[in-house]
Protein backbone atom coordinates (compact mmCIF):
# COMPACT_ATOMS: atom_id res chain seq x y z
CA UNK A 1 0.00 0.00 0.00
CA UNK A 2 1.09 3.19 -0.98
CA UNK A 3 2.61 5.92 2.01
CA UNK A 4 0.94 9.06 2.87
CA UNK A 5 3.71 10.66 1.33
CA UNK A 6 3.69 8.95 -2.16
CA UNK A 7 -0.36 9.78 -2.40
CA UNK A 8 0.41 13.10 -1.95
CA UNK A 9 3.07 13.02 -4.61
CA UNK A 10 0.27 11.47 -6.67
CA UNK A 11 -2.47 14.12 -6.07
CA UNK A 12 0.07 16.93 -6.76
CA UNK A 13 1.39 15.31 -10.16
CA UNK A 14 -1.95 14.42 -11.19
CA UNK A 15 -2.74 18.23 -10.31
CA UNK A 16 -0.41 19.72 -12.25
CA UNK A 17 -1.42 17.64 -15.19
CA UNK A 18 -4.79 18.96 -14.71
CA UNK A 19 -3.62 22.38 -15.12
CA UNK A 20 -1.80 21.54 -18.20
CA UNK A 21 -4.19 20.16 -20.00
CA UNK A 22 -6.53 22.69 -19.34
CA UNK A 23 -4.21 25.78 -20.63
CA UNK A 24 -3.64 23.57 -23.31
CA UNK A 25 -7.71 23.33 -23.86
CA UNK A 26 -7.95 26.85 -23.47
CA UNK A 27 -5.03 27.54 -26.07
CA UNK A 28 -6.72 24.94 -28.15
CA UNK A 29 -10.16 27.34 -28.38
CA UNK A 30 -8.62 29.86 -29.17
CA UNK A 31 -6.48 28.97 -31.74
CA UNK A 32 -9.90 27.25 -32.82
CA UNK A 33 -11.41 30.53 -33.54
CA UNK A 34 -8.94 32.19 -35.38
CA UNK A 35 -8.79 28.68 -37.53
CA UNK A 36 -12.11 28.94 -38.08
CA UNK A 37 -12.22 33.50 -39.18
CA UNK A 38 -9.24 32.34 -41.25
CA UNK A 39 -11.62 28.84 -43.28
CA UNK A 40 -14.79 31.40 -43.36
CA UNK A 41 -12.41 34.31 -44.90
CA UNK A 42 -11.23 31.87 -47.65
CA UNK A 43 -14.41 30.97 -48.61
CA UNK A 44 -15.10 33.43 -51.04
CA UNK A 45 -12.11 32.81 -52.71
CA UNK A 46 -13.43 29.49 -53.14
CA UNK A 47 -16.68 30.26 -54.32
CA UNK A 48 -16.25 32.48 -56.73
CA UNK A 49 -13.17 30.36 -58.54
CA UNK A 50 -16.20 27.64 -58.49
CA UNK A 51 -18.64 29.76 -60.76
CA UNK A 52 -15.76 31.37 -62.84
CA UNK A 53 -14.68 27.12 -63.41
CA UNK A 54 -18.00 26.30 -64.00
CA UNK A 55 -18.31 28.98 -66.70
CA UNK A 56 -15.46 28.66 -68.28
CA UNK A 57 -15.29 24.87 -68.61
CA UNK A 58 -18.80 24.98 -69.84
CA UNK A 59 -17.13 27.12 -72.96
CA UNK A 60 -14.23 24.55 -73.42
CA UNK A 61 -15.28 21.36 -75.30
CA UNK A 62 -14.04 18.05 -73.83
CA UNK A 63 -10.90 17.94 -76.35
CA UNK A 64 -9.71 20.73 -75.53
CA UNK A 65 -9.38 20.29 -71.64
CA UNK A 66 -6.13 20.39 -70.50
CA UNK A 67 -4.57 16.90 -69.45
CA UNK A 68 -4.71 17.64 -65.56
CA UNK A 69 -8.63 17.57 -66.21
CA UNK A 70 -9.48 15.83 -68.65
CA UNK A 71 -6.85 12.98 -66.90
CA UNK A 72 -4.52 10.64 -68.75
CA UNK A 73 -6.81 8.42 -69.65
CA UNK A 74 -5.02 5.82 -67.22
CA UNK A 75 -6.06 4.73 -63.69
CA UNK A 76 -2.64 3.04 -62.94
CA UNK A 77 -0.73 5.27 -60.59
CA UNK A 78 -2.63 7.02 -57.58
CA UNK A 79 -0.89 9.18 -55.73
CA UNK A 80 -2.47 9.81 -52.15
CA UNK A 81 -1.84 13.10 -50.70
CA UNK A 82 -2.56 12.81 -46.87
CA UNK A 83 -2.71 15.92 -44.63
CA UNK A 84 -2.94 15.46 -41.19
CA UNK A 85 -1.40 17.63 -38.32
CA UNK A 86 1.71 18.76 -37.02
CA UNK A 87 0.94 17.65 -33.47
CA UNK A 88 -0.86 15.26 -31.86
CA UNK A 89 -2.75 15.09 -28.16
CA UNK A 90 -5.48 15.69 -30.42
CA UNK A 91 -7.91 12.31 -29.72
CA UNK A 92 -8.30 10.51 -32.81
CA UNK A 93 -7.95 13.16 -35.44
CA UNK A 94 -4.74 12.05 -37.26
CA UNK A 95 -5.82 8.85 -37.38
CA UNK A 96 -8.87 8.69 -38.22
CA UNK A 97 -7.15 10.60 -41.76
CA UNK A 98 -4.74 8.00 -41.96
CA UNK A 99 -7.02 5.32 -41.49
CA UNK A 100 -9.22 6.70 -43.99
CA UNK A 101 -5.87 6.68 -46.53
CA UNK A 102 -5.04 3.15 -45.50
CA UNK A 103 -8.00 1.54 -46.20
CA UNK A 104 -7.93 2.85 -49.52
CA UNK A 105 -4.43 2.09 -50.52
CA UNK A 106 -5.28 -0.93 -49.63
CA UNK A 107 -7.94 -1.58 -51.62
CA UNK A 108 -6.13 0.08 -54.25
CA UNK A 109 -3.30 -2.21 -53.67
CA UNK A 110 -5.49 -5.14 -54.12
CA UNK A 111 -7.03 -4.12 -57.27
CA UNK A 112 -3.20 -4.18 -58.96
CA UNK A 113 -2.79 -0.27 -58.80
CA UNK A 114 0.31 1.46 -57.95
CA UNK A 115 -0.17 3.43 -54.63
CA UNK A 116 2.68 6.67 -53.82
CA UNK A 117 1.67 8.45 -51.01
CA UNK A 118 2.75 12.08 -50.26
CA UNK A 119 2.36 13.42 -46.77
CA UNK A 120 1.71 17.12 -45.29
CA UNK A 121 2.00 17.06 -41.49
CA UNK A 122 4.20 15.11 -39.31
CA UNK A 123 1.74 13.09 -37.70
CA UNK A 124 0.78 11.38 -40.97
CA UNK A 125 4.13 10.55 -41.61
CA UNK A 126 4.66 8.63 -38.71
CA UNK A 127 1.46 6.56 -38.73
CA UNK A 128 1.78 5.59 -42.04
CA UNK A 129 5.21 5.04 -42.46
CA UNK A 130 4.72 2.02 -40.12
CA UNK A 131 2.56 0.05 -43.31
CA UNK A 132 4.02 2.01 -46.13
CA UNK A 133 7.33 3.47 -45.96
CA UNK A 134 7.99 2.21 -49.38
CA UNK A 135 5.40 4.00 -51.09
CA UNK A 136 5.65 7.53 -49.47
CA UNK A 137 7.60 9.31 -52.06
CA UNK A 138 7.91 12.67 -50.58
CA UNK A 139 6.33 14.34 -47.28
CA UNK A 140 5.88 18.26 -46.62
CA UNK A 141 5.82 19.48 -42.90
CA UNK A 142 4.65 22.65 -42.27
CA UNK A 143 5.81 22.50 -38.35
CA UNK A 144 7.24 25.78 -38.91
CA UNK A 145 4.09 27.42 -40.11
CA UNK A 146 2.35 29.45 -37.64
CA UNK A 147 -0.84 30.82 -39.86
CA UNK A 148 -1.14 28.68 -42.94
CA UNK A 149 -0.94 30.81 -46.20
CA UNK A 150 -1.84 30.47 -49.44
CA UNK A 151 1.48 29.82 -50.72
CA UNK A 152 2.00 27.07 -48.70
CA UNK A 153 -0.83 25.43 -50.18
CA UNK A 154 0.51 26.82 -53.58
CA UNK A 155 3.80 24.93 -52.89
CA UNK A 156 1.91 21.31 -52.48
CA UNK A 157 0.13 22.11 -55.54
CA UNK A 158 2.90 22.63 -57.49
CA UNK A 159 4.70 19.64 -56.25
CA UNK A 160 1.55 17.71 -56.94
CA UNK A 161 1.40 19.19 -60.57
CA UNK A 162 5.36 18.75 -61.02
CA UNK A 163 5.05 15.76 -60.31
CA UNK A 164 1.56 14.95 -62.92
CA UNK A 165 3.63 16.55 -65.47
CA UNK A 166 6.63 13.60 -65.50
CA UNK A 167 4.28 11.48 -65.44
CA UNK A 168 4.35 9.92 -61.86
CA UNK A 169 1.06 8.83 -61.39
CA UNK A 170 -2.50 9.23 -63.39
CA UNK A 171 -5.20 10.10 -60.47
CA UNK A 172 -4.84 11.99 -57.39
CA UNK A 173 -6.51 11.55 -54.23
CA UNK A 174 -6.25 14.22 -51.59
CA UNK A 175 -7.06 12.89 -47.66
CA UNK A 176 -8.31 15.60 -45.09
CA UNK A 177 -10.63 15.79 -41.85
CA UNK A 178 -13.65 18.46 -43.04
CA UNK A 179 -14.48 20.52 -40.31
CA UNK A 180 -18.10 19.63 -39.48
CA UNK A 181 -18.40 20.89 -35.77
CA UNK A 182 -16.36 21.10 -32.97
CA UNK A 183 -17.12 17.94 -31.86
CA UNK A 184 -17.11 16.44 -35.37
CA UNK A 185 -14.65 16.24 -37.69
CA UNK A 186 -15.12 13.54 -40.75
CA UNK A 187 -12.42 12.31 -42.43
CA UNK A 188 -12.74 12.77 -46.21
CA UNK A 189 -10.99 11.93 -49.74
CA UNK A 190 -11.34 14.10 -52.34
CA UNK A 191 -10.02 13.29 -56.13
CA UNK A 192 -8.36 16.40 -57.21
CA UNK A 193 -6.52 15.14 -60.33
CA UNK A 194 -8.46 14.83 -62.82
CA UNK A 195 -10.52 17.21 -61.92
CA UNK A 196 -13.95 16.82 -61.23
CA UNK A 197 -15.70 19.99 -62.21
CA UNK A 198 -19.54 19.73 -61.63
CA UNK A 199 -21.23 23.12 -63.14
CA UNK A 200 -24.17 23.39 -60.23
CA UNK A 201 -27.12 25.73 -60.62
CA UNK A 202 -25.61 28.20 -58.66
CA UNK A 203 -23.17 29.14 -60.69
CA UNK A 204 -25.39 28.75 -64.38
CA UNK A 205 -27.58 31.50 -62.26
CA UNK A 206 -24.76 33.70 -61.75
CA UNK A 207 -23.66 33.62 -65.49
CA UNK A 208 -27.02 34.32 -66.35
CA UNK A 209 -26.42 32.90 -69.71
CA UNK A 210 -24.09 35.94 -70.88
CA UNK A 211 -21.98 35.15 -73.88
CA UNK A 212 -18.58 35.50 -72.23
CA UNK A 213 -15.59 36.79 -74.27
CA UNK A 214 -12.05 35.56 -73.57
CA UNK A 215 -8.96 37.30 -72.93
CA UNK A 216 -6.67 35.18 -73.99
CA UNK A 217 -9.07 32.27 -75.36
CA UNK A 218 -10.53 29.95 -73.11
CA UNK A 219 -8.57 26.97 -73.05
CA UNK A 220 -5.18 28.93 -72.02
CA UNK A 221 -7.37 30.71 -69.14
CA UNK A 222 -8.78 27.23 -68.16
CA UNK A 223 -5.24 25.58 -68.16
CA UNK A 224 -4.17 28.40 -65.95
CA UNK A 225 -7.58 28.19 -63.66
CA UNK A 226 -6.89 24.33 -63.07
CA UNK A 227 -3.82 24.18 -61.19
CA UNK A 228 -5.23 27.53 -59.04
CA UNK A 229 -8.33 25.50 -58.15
CA UNK A 230 -5.85 22.41 -57.01
CA UNK A 231 -4.05 24.87 -55.22
CA UNK A 232 -7.18 26.18 -53.88
CA UNK A 233 -8.73 22.77 -52.85
CA UNK A 234 -5.36 22.21 -50.99
CA UNK A 235 -5.66 25.42 -48.93
CA UNK A 236 -9.18 24.85 -48.14
CA UNK A 237 -8.30 21.12 -46.98
CA UNK A 238 -5.34 22.66 -44.62
CA UNK A 239 -7.66 25.16 -43.29
CA UNK A 240 -10.45 22.90 -42.73
CA UNK A 241 -7.39 20.29 -41.03
CA UNK A 242 -6.60 23.40 -39.07
CA UNK A 243 -9.95 24.19 -38.06
CA UNK A 244 -10.86 20.15 -37.47
CA UNK A 245 -7.11 19.75 -35.23
CA UNK A 246 -8.03 22.30 -32.66
CA UNK A 247 -11.77 21.50 -32.58
CA UNK A 248 -10.29 17.78 -31.52
CA UNK A 249 -7.58 18.97 -29.65
CA UNK A 250 -10.72 20.81 -27.43
CA UNK A 251 -12.39 17.86 -26.94
CA UNK A 252 -9.53 15.88 -26.15
CA UNK A 253 -8.14 18.05 -23.69
CA UNK A 254 -11.24 18.70 -22.37
CA UNK A 255 -11.96 14.89 -21.64
CA UNK A 256 -8.14 14.65 -20.44
CA UNK A 257 -9.08 17.66 -17.34
CA UNK A 258 -12.36 15.64 -16.44
CA UNK A 259 -10.44 12.57 -16.13
CA UNK A 260 -7.64 13.89 -14.00
CA UNK A 261 -10.47 15.55 -12.01
CA UNK A 262 -11.59 12.34 -11.77
CA UNK A 263 -8.59 10.66 -10.69
CA UNK A 264 -8.03 13.47 -7.77
CA UNK A 265 -11.34 12.67 -6.36
CA UNK A 266 -10.06 8.66 -6.18
CA UNK A 267 -6.98 9.84 -4.81
CA UNK A 268 -7.86 12.06 -2.45
CA UNK A 269 -10.69 9.73 -0.95
CA UNK A 270 -8.08 6.97 -0.93
CA UNK A 271 -5.55 9.77 1.31
CA UNK A 272 -8.27 10.92 3.62
CA UNK A 273 -9.15 7.30 4.24
CA UNK A 274 -5.49 6.10 5.03
CA UNK A 275 -5.04 9.51 6.87
CA UNK A 276 -7.83 8.10 9.29
CA UNK A 277 -5.99 4.51 9.24
CA UNK A 278 -2.92 5.69 10.58
CA UNK A 279 -4.61 8.40 13.12
CA UNK A 280 -7.21 5.59 14.62
CA UNK A 281 -3.72 2.95 14.57
CA UNK A 282 -1.66 5.60 16.86
CA UNK A 283 -4.69 6.22 18.40
CA UNK A 284 -5.17 2.62 19.60
CA UNK A 285 -1.33 2.21 20.48
CA UNK A 286 -1.05 5.25 22.93
CA UNK A 287 -4.69 4.23 24.25
CA UNK A 288 -3.79 0.01 24.20
CA UNK A 289 -0.08 1.71 25.74
CA UNK A 290 -1.58 3.25 28.67
CA UNK A 291 -3.95 0.35 29.57
CA UNK A 292 -0.70 -1.83 30.48
CA UNK A 293 0.76 0.64 32.89
CA UNK B 1 -20.65 60.34 -61.60
CA UNK B 2 -20.50 57.37 -63.65
CA UNK B 3 -22.87 54.22 -62.89
CA UNK B 4 -21.33 52.80 -60.05
CA UNK B 5 -20.94 48.95 -60.01
CA UNK B 6 -20.34 46.17 -57.37
CA UNK B 7 -16.72 45.28 -57.63
CA UNK B 8 -15.27 42.25 -55.59
CA UNK B 9 -11.51 41.81 -54.72
CA UNK B 10 -10.82 38.60 -53.63
CA UNK B 11 -7.37 36.37 -52.07
CA UNK B 12 -7.69 32.90 -51.13
CA UNK B 13 -7.17 34.43 -47.58
CA UNK B 14 -9.38 37.08 -47.07
CA UNK B 15 -12.00 39.26 -49.29
CA UNK B 16 -10.37 42.09 -49.68
CA UNK B 17 -12.98 44.78 -51.64
CA UNK B 18 -16.73 44.48 -51.95
CA UNK B 19 -18.49 47.46 -52.66
CA UNK B 20 -19.95 49.54 -55.33
CA UNK B 21 -17.28 51.72 -57.31
CA UNK B 22 -17.07 54.00 -60.21
CA UNK B 23 -14.02 52.26 -62.52
CA UNK B 24 -12.01 49.60 -62.26
CA UNK B 25 -8.45 49.50 -63.98
CA UNK B 26 -6.89 45.82 -64.41
CA UNK B 27 -3.47 45.16 -65.91
CA UNK B 28 -4.75 41.94 -68.56
CA UNK B 29 -2.24 40.30 -69.96
CA UNK B 30 -3.37 41.37 -73.16
CA UNK B 31 -3.03 44.91 -71.94
CA UNK B 32 -4.59 46.78 -69.21
CA UNK B 33 -8.46 47.84 -69.24
CA UNK B 34 -10.50 49.78 -67.19
CA UNK B 35 -13.50 48.25 -66.20
CA UNK B 36 -17.29 50.30 -65.79
CA UNK B 37 -20.86 49.72 -65.38
CA UNK B 38 -22.40 47.43 -68.05
CA UNK B 39 -19.12 46.33 -69.52
CA UNK B 40 -19.65 43.19 -71.37
CA UNK B 41 -19.44 39.97 -70.12
CA UNK B 42 -15.59 39.18 -69.83
CA UNK B 43 -13.01 36.95 -68.41
CA UNK B 44 -9.46 37.74 -68.32
CA UNK B 45 -5.65 36.73 -67.00
CA UNK B 46 -4.07 39.53 -65.08
CA UNK B 47 -0.75 39.91 -65.01
CA UNK B 48 1.48 41.09 -61.83
CA UNK B 49 0.55 44.93 -61.39
CA UNK B 50 -1.85 47.77 -60.14
CA UNK B 51 -5.23 47.58 -60.03
CA UNK B 52 -7.22 51.14 -59.67
CA UNK B 53 -10.16 51.35 -57.56
CA UNK B 54 -12.20 54.39 -57.88
CA UNK B 55 -15.05 55.52 -56.07
CA UNK B 56 -16.44 58.68 -55.22
CA UNK B 57 -13.71 60.67 -55.85
CA UNK B 58 -11.34 59.05 -54.18
CA UNK B 59 -8.96 56.24 -55.33
CA UNK B 60 -7.42 52.89 -53.94
CA UNK B 61 -4.72 51.09 -55.63
CA UNK B 62 -3.93 47.56 -55.26
CA UNK B 63 -0.74 45.38 -56.16
CA UNK B 64 -1.79 42.33 -57.46
CA UNK B 65 0.24 38.94 -58.07
CA UNK B 66 -1.35 37.34 -61.13
CA UNK B 67 -4.98 36.35 -61.30
CA UNK B 68 -8.39 36.64 -63.24
CA UNK B 69 -10.68 38.71 -63.47
CA UNK B 70 -14.75 37.79 -64.35
CA UNK B 71 -16.36 40.85 -65.87
CA UNK B 72 -19.76 40.88 -65.93
CA UNK B 73 -22.63 44.02 -66.95
CA UNK B 74 -23.54 44.28 -63.08
CA UNK B 75 -20.72 43.28 -61.34
CA UNK B 76 -16.96 42.44 -61.39
CA UNK B 77 -14.79 40.12 -59.56
CA UNK B 78 -11.10 39.76 -59.24
CA UNK B 79 -9.75 36.68 -58.15
CA UNK B 80 -6.02 37.65 -57.25
CA UNK B 81 -3.65 35.28 -56.29
CA UNK B 82 -2.21 37.76 -53.75
CA UNK B 83 -3.03 41.44 -53.04
CA UNK B 84 -2.22 43.97 -50.67
CA UNK B 85 -2.72 47.73 -50.66
CA UNK B 86 -0.06 49.96 -52.33
CA UNK B 87 0.70 51.21 -48.73
CA UNK B 88 1.38 48.15 -47.08
CA UNK B 89 3.23 46.61 -49.69
CA UNK B 90 6.59 44.99 -48.66
CA UNK B 91 10.09 46.10 -50.66
CA UNK B 92 11.47 42.69 -49.60
CA UNK B 93 8.11 40.33 -50.39
CA UNK B 94 8.56 41.99 -54.07
CA UNK B 95 11.82 41.09 -54.01
CA UNK B 96 11.43 37.64 -52.64
CA UNK B 97 9.31 37.02 -55.51
CA UNK B 98 11.66 38.47 -58.15
CA UNK B 99 14.16 36.33 -56.56
CA UNK B 100 12.01 32.84 -57.38
CA UNK B 101 10.97 34.03 -60.94
CA UNK B 102 14.80 34.45 -61.61
CA UNK B 103 14.97 30.36 -60.50
CA UNK B 104 12.15 29.35 -62.32
CA UNK B 105 13.46 31.27 -65.40
CA UNK B 106 17.08 29.01 -64.76
CA UNK B 107 15.00 25.66 -64.16
CA UNK B 108 12.20 26.05 -67.24
CA UNK B 109 13.00 22.85 -69.15
CA UNK B 110 11.85 23.39 -71.90
CA UNK B 111 11.25 26.92 -74.34
CA UNK B 112 8.16 27.08 -73.64
CA UNK B 113 8.36 27.12 -70.21
CA UNK B 114 11.32 29.26 -70.01
CA UNK B 115 9.18 32.03 -71.85
CA UNK B 116 6.69 31.51 -69.63
CA UNK B 117 8.72 32.57 -66.73
CA UNK B 118 11.01 35.15 -68.55
CA UNK B 119 7.26 37.04 -69.14
CA UNK B 120 6.70 36.61 -65.66
CA UNK B 121 9.96 37.68 -64.35
CA UNK B 122 9.84 40.87 -66.85
CA UNK B 123 6.39 41.63 -65.40
CA UNK B 124 7.50 41.24 -61.83
CA UNK B 125 10.42 43.63 -62.08
CA UNK B 126 8.13 46.46 -64.18
CA UNK B 127 5.88 46.05 -61.40
CA UNK B 128 8.29 46.39 -58.80
CA UNK B 129 9.90 49.90 -60.93
CA UNK B 130 6.31 51.19 -60.59
CA UNK B 131 5.46 50.77 -57.54
CA UNK B 132 9.19 51.22 -55.90
CA UNK B 133 10.59 54.62 -56.46
CA UNK B 134 14.40 53.50 -55.72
Amino acid sequence: MASLKDLRNRIASVKATQKITKAMQMVAAAKLRRAQEAAEAARPYATRMGVVLANVTSTVSGTDAPPLMAGTGKDDTHLLVVATAERGLCGGFNSQIAKLAREHARELIANGKQVKILTVGKKGFDILRRDFSELIIDRVELREVKQIGFANADAIARKVIGLFDEGQFDVCTLFYSEFKSVISQVPTALQIIPAAVSVDEEAEEVAGGAVYEYEPEAATILADLIPRNIAVQVFRALLENAAGEMGAKMTAMDNATRNAGDMIDKLSITYNRQRQAQITKELIEIISGAEAL
Amino acid sequence: MAQAFKFELVSPERLLVSEDVEYVVIPGTEGEMTVMANHAPTMTNIKPGVITVAREGREDRYVVFGGFADVLPEGCTLLAESAVHVDDIDREDVARRIQEAREDVEDAKDDEARTKAEEFLAQLTTLERAILPA
